[in-house]
Formats: structure tokens, C-alpha cells, sequence
């Protein structure tokens, strides 16, 4: 019974128009709950959190550096997780998902590694080192352009669903191996004169305010991929009578 | 143009392989100058380097591992574009699709028949352009074998990119684009093993784990290059 309702749930997500009409009402709470956090972690961490002792106060671009981050690496699961469920369960409403996600963990890529060069002129003295993390970050970024150029190489947007969600999914294949390689190959060049001031733990007065922001990209992250799935969802079924119903409205 | 017979029963593990790995290679074999050009291609461009950079042998005897295996590796990207072109245009593929035998074997026939072309005969090159960029003498059976068992990867990798873009018009630029990111393993290790030689470490745990690659590769890129036929052959 319980399984049975689950299956109904997951069929009724899978459909764009139950989707468009549900989100509607989430998108103000989203954006409400995203912009309070990220004004209220903003303001503690760059005004209110103690400095660093060794890196003063350019270490705070972390309150953006490592949420951007974070959220970087989760999106292109999230995008391929949906890219599988899209070519397993023939989804449409997932394919859009993806699709919507790519643009969104590119740009927050290139975020998150243009914080870690600003942060890394006052810190290491330069603002590029072939470090493990950054190589793979930017390998990262490489992978989700790859997916973007795919899909707008395509044109019919069927064909590129599957070829994007193929490549998302070998993508995901190769992050670890790409992650661990690449750690390998930076511990055999290491240079000496980088020193990374690896605090084993984060003071509380620090973690508060990281947190705050973390969760506070989590909201802007599913509000911007929602608001960017409708807007995908509607180019898609606009031939459709509840789209243009849902238009006419004026929703 | 010579018609693709895929024979019902060629072998009872890997049905197909064996007759479609016959067939791609007397193709192959036919239309040298397609061989020849990404060997033509890695020479060339190792012979500009030394006029860029300087011909201080010192210099060049430290860039030697690097250079020649991003060479083989643009070289490898270069001819990867032509795997399935032709098949795809005159209809091959789409039969491919429907036969009885798996796809899965096509894949793998197909990408061995490249890698004999192009990956073997850049490794048997390699000890010569080795000698031209000053490489140390540690470095070159290992330089070789690491580019015998990488290029095979990179073959069987590539092949995913070629079979998503084989529907597109000019696929080159994008081909390199989605592939790319994923031979930075193969480098990695390539170049780590020919350095372990040169400085005269052990290089075996490299070589070995370049293997893994092949073998992971091996099991892997034709199941999702066949995934990827599929759809291109589909729109």
C-alpha cells in the first residue's frame, strides 16, 4: 500500500504540469528564506566573526568560497542522479531538471574558483596554483561546460536530453578517479613554498556564520534551479492547454 | 563503398567481435593516408616545439614525458572524430543497432581497430621522438609501454564522445571538449611513470594502475558508447 502510494507520488512529480503548478506557491518562500540567510550570514561573517589568526581578514571570502563549493560538487550529482532517472523512468520533467541544473553548478564552479583566486593572492602570494582541489575544480567546470555545449549542439531537444544525461552520468563515473589522480599527481609536485594553513577545526564563531551561508546557498540553489525548470518546463510544453491556461492567468 | 557483413556466429563470448574486427581493420588498412595523418600530425607539432621553447637540451629532456603525451593524446582526439562518421552516414551504424550481435562488441572491435592504427603505431614512434626531445635513457621503454597501454584507454574513452556527437554536424571542436576532462587520469599516470623512470624510481604501481584504467575502460566506455549510439542513430 505504502509502496504503491510512493510510486503514485513519484509518477505525479514526473509529470510537468503537476510540477509548474506545485512550485508556484515555493518559489517567494524559497527566495524569503534564501535572501534573509545569506544577508544575515553575510553581515555575521564579515562583520561580526572574529579574524584569523594567521590570515586576518581575507580568510572570510570563505563564507562564499566554500559554500559555492560545496554546492558546486553536490549539483553535478544532482544533475546526473536526474539525467538517470530521466533515461531509466523516461521522465520528462527530470531531463528538465538536468538540463536547468548545468547552467547553474557552471556558474557556481567558476564562483567557487574565482573566491579561491582572490583568496589565494593575500594567502599564497599568487593568484593561480596548480593545487589538487583547484585542478579538479577546474576539471569540474570543464565537465559541466561539456554537458552545456552538448545540449545546445543538439537540435532536437529529445536527443539532447539522453546524449546529456549519457555524458552527466560517464561524468560521474570519472569524478573520483579524476579527484584521486589528480591528488596523486599534486602530492608527487608539491611545491614547498605553499603552505596551507589547515585548521583542523573551525572555532564555532567561525561555523555559525559558514553555516548560515551554506544553508543560505541550498535555498538560492533550489530556487534558482526550480524557477529555471518552470521557465524550461513551459518552453517545452507550450503547445500544451494548461500552459497556455497557466499564462492567460497570468501565474 | 565495401558493404559491412556481420556474420550470425563468429564466436560463442563475443559474437560479432571477432568478423567486425577483420572488417574495420582491412578498412583501415585501405585508407592509409588516414593513419598516417595523426602520426604526421605528433611529429610535426613535437618538431615546432623545440622552435617555440628553445633548443637547450636540458630544458627539452625535462619537457620530453609531458610533451609527447599530450601529443599522443591530441593526436588519438584528433583521428577519434572519423570512428563512427562513416558508418553513421551510410547506415552501418543503424543496422549495427539492430543485429542480433550486442553493440557492445561493435564498440570494442571498433575502438581496437583505432587504437591498432593510431595508438600502437604512436608507441613504436615514440622512442624516435623520444631521441629528437633529448629524453633521458631511463625513460623509454617506459615511455612506451605507458603510451601501449594509455593510448588504448584513450581510444576506448574517446569512443564515448565520438558516438554522442556522431549525429552532429561539426562535432570536432565539442568532441575534444567533452572528452578531454576525462583523459586527465590517463595523463596523469602516463607522464608520473615516464618521470618514476627518468628519476629512476620504480614505475610499476604506475603502469599498473594505467592498466586499471584500460581494464575499467575496457568494461565501461563500450556499454556507454553503445548508450550513446543509440540515441544518436534515434534522432
Amino acid at each position: 500500500m505504502e509502496v504503491s502510494l510512493a510510486w503514485q507520488w513519484f509518477h505525479r512529480l514526473g509529470s510537468p504540469r503537476w510540477f509548474y503548478q506545485k512550485t508556484g506557491a515555493w518559489l517567494p518562500w524559497l527566495a524569503l528564506a534564501s535572501m534573509v540567510l545569506l544577508t544575515v550570514g553575510t553581515a555575521w561573517g564579515l562583520g561580526f566573526a572574529p579574524q584569523d589568526a594567521k590570515q586576518g581578514n581575507s580568510y572570510r571570502i570563505i563564507y562564499i568560497h566554500v559554500p559555492a563549493a560545496f554546492l558546486a560538487l553536490a549539483g553535478y550529482y544532482i544533475m546526473a542522479i536526474s539525467g538517470a532517472i530521466g533515461l531509466i523512468w523516461k521522465m520528462k520533467l527530470s531531463f528538465a531538471v538536468m538540463r536547468a541544473a548545468a547552467p547553474i553548478g557552471a556558474v557556481l564552479t567558476f564562483v567557487a574558483l574565482f573566491t579561491g583566486a582572490i583568496w589565494g593572492k593575500p594567502t599564497w602570494g599568487t593568484y593561480w596554483v596548480w593545487d589538487a582541489r583547484i585542478t579538479s575544480m577546474l576539471i569540474l567546470l570543464f565537465l559541466y561546460i561539456g554537458v552545456i555545449a552538448l545540449g545546445r549542439a543538439f537540435s532536437r531537444e529529445q536527443a539532447a536530453d539522453k546524449a546529456c544525461a549519457l555524458l552527466a552520468l560517464v561524468g560521474t563515473v570519472n569524478i573520483p578517479i579524476i579527484y584521486k589522480s589528480v591528488d596523486w599527481w599534486y602530492s608527487l609536485h608539491q611545491p614547498a613554498t605553499i603552505k596551507l594553513t589547515q585548521a583542523s577545526s573551525i572555532h564555532p564563531s567561525m561555523f555559525y556564520p559558514l553555516l548560515t551561508m551554506v544553508i543560505g546557498f541550498y535555498c538560492l540553489y533550489a530556487w534558482t534551479l526550480i524557477a529555471h525548470t518552470r521557465i524550461l518546463v513551459l518552453q517545452r510544453e507550450w503547445r500544451t492547454q494548461w500552459v497556455r491556461e497557466a499564462l492567460e492567468a497570468g501565474k | 563503398m565495401p558493404s559491412v557483413e556481420v556474420p550470425l556466429l563468429s564466436g560463442r563470448n563475443a559474437p560479432g567481435f571477432g568478423a567486425l574486427l577483420k572488417t574495420e581493420l582491412l578498412l583501415a588498412l585501405r585508407k592509409r593516408a588516414d593513419i598516417a595523418n595523426p602520426l604526421l600530425f605528433f611529429v610535426t607539432v613535437l618538431a615546432l616545439l623545440p622552435l617555440g621553447v628553445g633548443p637547450e637540451p636540458e630544458l627539452l629532456a625535462r619537457m620530453a614525458p609531458g610533451i609527447i603525451w599530450v601529443m599522443a593524446l591530441l593526436a588519438t582526439l584528433l583521428s577519434q572524430e572519423s570512428l563512427f562518421r562513416g558508418d553513421f552516414e551510410d547506415g552501418t551504424l543503424e543496422q549495427m543497432t539492430l543485429s542480433p550481435q550486442p553493440l557492445y562488441f561493435a564498440v570494442l572491435a571498433k575502438s581496437a581497430v583505432h587504437w591498432l592504427v593510431t595508438g600502437l603505431p604512436l608507441a613504436l614512434l615514440s622512442p624516435l621522438l623520444g631521441l629528437m626531445l633529448n629524453l633521458p635513457a631511463a625513460g623509454y621503454l617506459c615511455l612506451f609501454v605507458s603510451l601501449l597501454l594509455g593510448s588504448a584507454s584513450l581510444s576506448l574513452m574517446g569512443a564515448v564522445g565520438a558516438a554522442l556527437t556522431v549525429a552532429l554536424r561539426r562535432p570536432g571542436l565539442l568532441l575534444a571538449l567533452i572528452v578531454m576532462p576525462l583523459y586527465a587520469p590517463v595523463l596523469i599516470f602516463g607522464t608520473g611513470a615516464v618521470q618514476a623512470a627518468i628519476d629512476g624510481y620504480a614505475y610499476g604501481a604506475q603502469l599498473a594502475i594505467l592498466a586499471a584504467l584500460l581494464a575499467a575502460a575496457a568494461a565501461l566506455a563500450p556499454l556507454a558508447a553503445a548508450g550513446a549510439i543509440r540515441i544518436s542513430t534515434d534522432s
